[in-house]
């Protein structure tokens, strides 16, 4: 689902992803973990279609990022640690915003089922503004959601969310993967990536430094795993 | 799952909901046009006290404060409008939607038009009696809706570009007066022909000026807005 070849990015004189290689087959949820300005973000917006690669191969559905981007977008839902949201529309407003940027002319019954799926049916109405942070963020997955995307891009999802937050931004998240999407999430807290994720690869100065499923990490725990890739 | 029709994304569509969007929030929030009017009315009232000049003289200057007063309001509208998408990611939002980018340069250019006629309506009439002028001539609304489109075109183009610097409130007005210069001065000529009754053979050039401008303006903006905006 997404094949990624030797991938740079530069910033005028710094480099910040060295030749990543990176591939996720359809169903998969892939936690990308890395310390902070290991270049989690800058990838994900990559394949998100929001930066431009300096030089490498990007593949999504099997379509090629920078060419064909409006294919690639189409596909795609993104959930960042910003809500991408409007304060001053109601949540129901900025999903029939949504809607019709994406091109949808009948979507009443979508956005009441996306609201009923994230818990906000009876705040529709509500301006966004009055949210609280956790509110926001389902409301954020509602909307990346709201076209049916095979592919989910989550880029810290869990900054700025106290614990029960967390634990309802958790559930969210295995409905979201259990519909079969194909996930990638980047994260630097591990206990979130641990649940959730089917792959954990290490994000470590601009390359994926270490790689492994699920069931490969059984006899050993993610912490030593990912303290072990970020030494090597 | 509730059968969910296959999306047909169309650029009208794309740039209707953003206008939409953008028209509501406002709407609700006045953040944006209250700002610009309370501005707009500082410049008029602070040009009419400081100046003290005559009926005849006061007739003189008429255009040239008065596409002032709409060039710095309109520099404050267009930084804010952006910096609200900015802020709060939602540009990333607009971003990812599987629609040539071209509609959210068109979307924001008519929102910020819309806003931008919007004070200036407020403003005529205020202006009007302060300077004792009559602006309500078919010929001069049609130079200000001119004006106005070319400021915008290339202001909501550099307002994309400049939000994504630090120094964006500082970096517009910079890159935006040298290049809507030719817009203003073809404005304030085609409004003080207007004003002191000057001949149609001789506002013809300025008007024709700023048509051209609009579509250049207009033009360049749609070519390039995606490589502005993309990182």
């Amino acid at each position: 689902m997404i094949i990624v070849k030797k991938l740079v990015k530069r910033f005028g004189l710094k480099t910040v992803l060295r030749g990543v290689d990176f591939e996720v087959q359809p169903g998969e949820f892939v936690a990308l973990l890395g310390p902070n300005g290991a270049g989690k973000t800058t990838f994900l917006r990559i394949l998100a279609s929001l930066s431009r690669p300096s030089l490498g191969e990007v593949h999504i559905a099997g379509y090629k990022l920078p060419q064909q981007a409006a294919q690639v977008r189409a596909r795609l839902g993104v959930v960042s640690h910003l809500p991408l949201l409007y304060g001053d529309l109601s949540a129901e407003e900025n999903l029939r915003f949504y809607a019709r940027l994406y091109g949808f002319t009948n979507y009443q019954s979508r956005i009441t089922e996306i609201l009923e799926m994230v818990g906000l049916e009876t705040r529709r109405r509500d301006l966004v503004r009055t949210f609280s942070r956790g509110m926001q963020q389902r409301l954020a997955i509602g909307r990346a959601i709201f076209h049916d995307p095979d592919v989910m891009l989550f880029d810290e999802p869990y900054t700025g969310l106290d614990q029960d937050a967390s634990s309802m931004l958790d559930n969210v998240l295995e409905v979201v993967a259990a519909q079969g999407r194909t996930v990638v999430m980047t994260s630097h807290d591990l206990s979130h990536a641990e649940k959730l994720a089917t792959r954990f690869d290490i994000l470590s100065r601009g390359v994926i430094a270490a790689s492994a499923t699920q069931r490969q990490l059984k006899k050993t725990n993610l912490l030593t795993f990912y303290r072990q890739a970020l030494l090597a | 799952m509730a059968d969910l029709p296959s999306p047909t994304p169309s650029l009208l569509r794309a740039i209707f909901a953003i206008v939409w969007k953008d028209l509501r929030a406002e709407f609700r929030s006045f953040e944006l046009v209250s700002a610009m009017l309370v501005f707009s009315l500082l410049v008029i009232l602070i040009f009419n006290f400081t100046l003290e000049l005559d009926i005849k003289t006061r007739q003189s200057v008429t255009a040239g404060v008065l596409w002032s007063t709409f060039a710095f309001a309109g520099t404050l509208g267009l930084n804010r409008s952006m910096a609200i998408e900015k802020d709060r990611g939602s540009f990333d939002g607009l971003l990812l939607a599987p629609v040539d980018r071209s509609a959210i340069y068109f979307g924001k250019f008519l929102s910020n038009l819309a806003f931008m006629s919007l004070v200036e309506i407020i403003v005529l009439p205020i202006y009007s009696f302060l300077y004792n002028t009559n602006l309500f001539q078919p010929g001069l609304l049609l130079v200000i809706l001119l004006g106005s489109i070319g400021y915008t075109a290339v202001g909501t183009l550099l307002a994309a570009m400049s939000v994504q610097t630090r120094t964006r409130d500082v970096l517009l007005p910079i890159l935006l007066f040298p290049v809507a210069f030719s817009v203003l001065l073809a404005a304030v000529k085609a409004s003080g022909g207007f004003l002191n009754n000057s001949e149609l053979t001789e506002i013809l050039l300025p008007i024709n000026l700023l048509i051209v401008y609009d579509i250049i303006f207009i033009a360049v903006s749609f070519m390039v807005f995606d490589t502005v905006v993309e990182e």
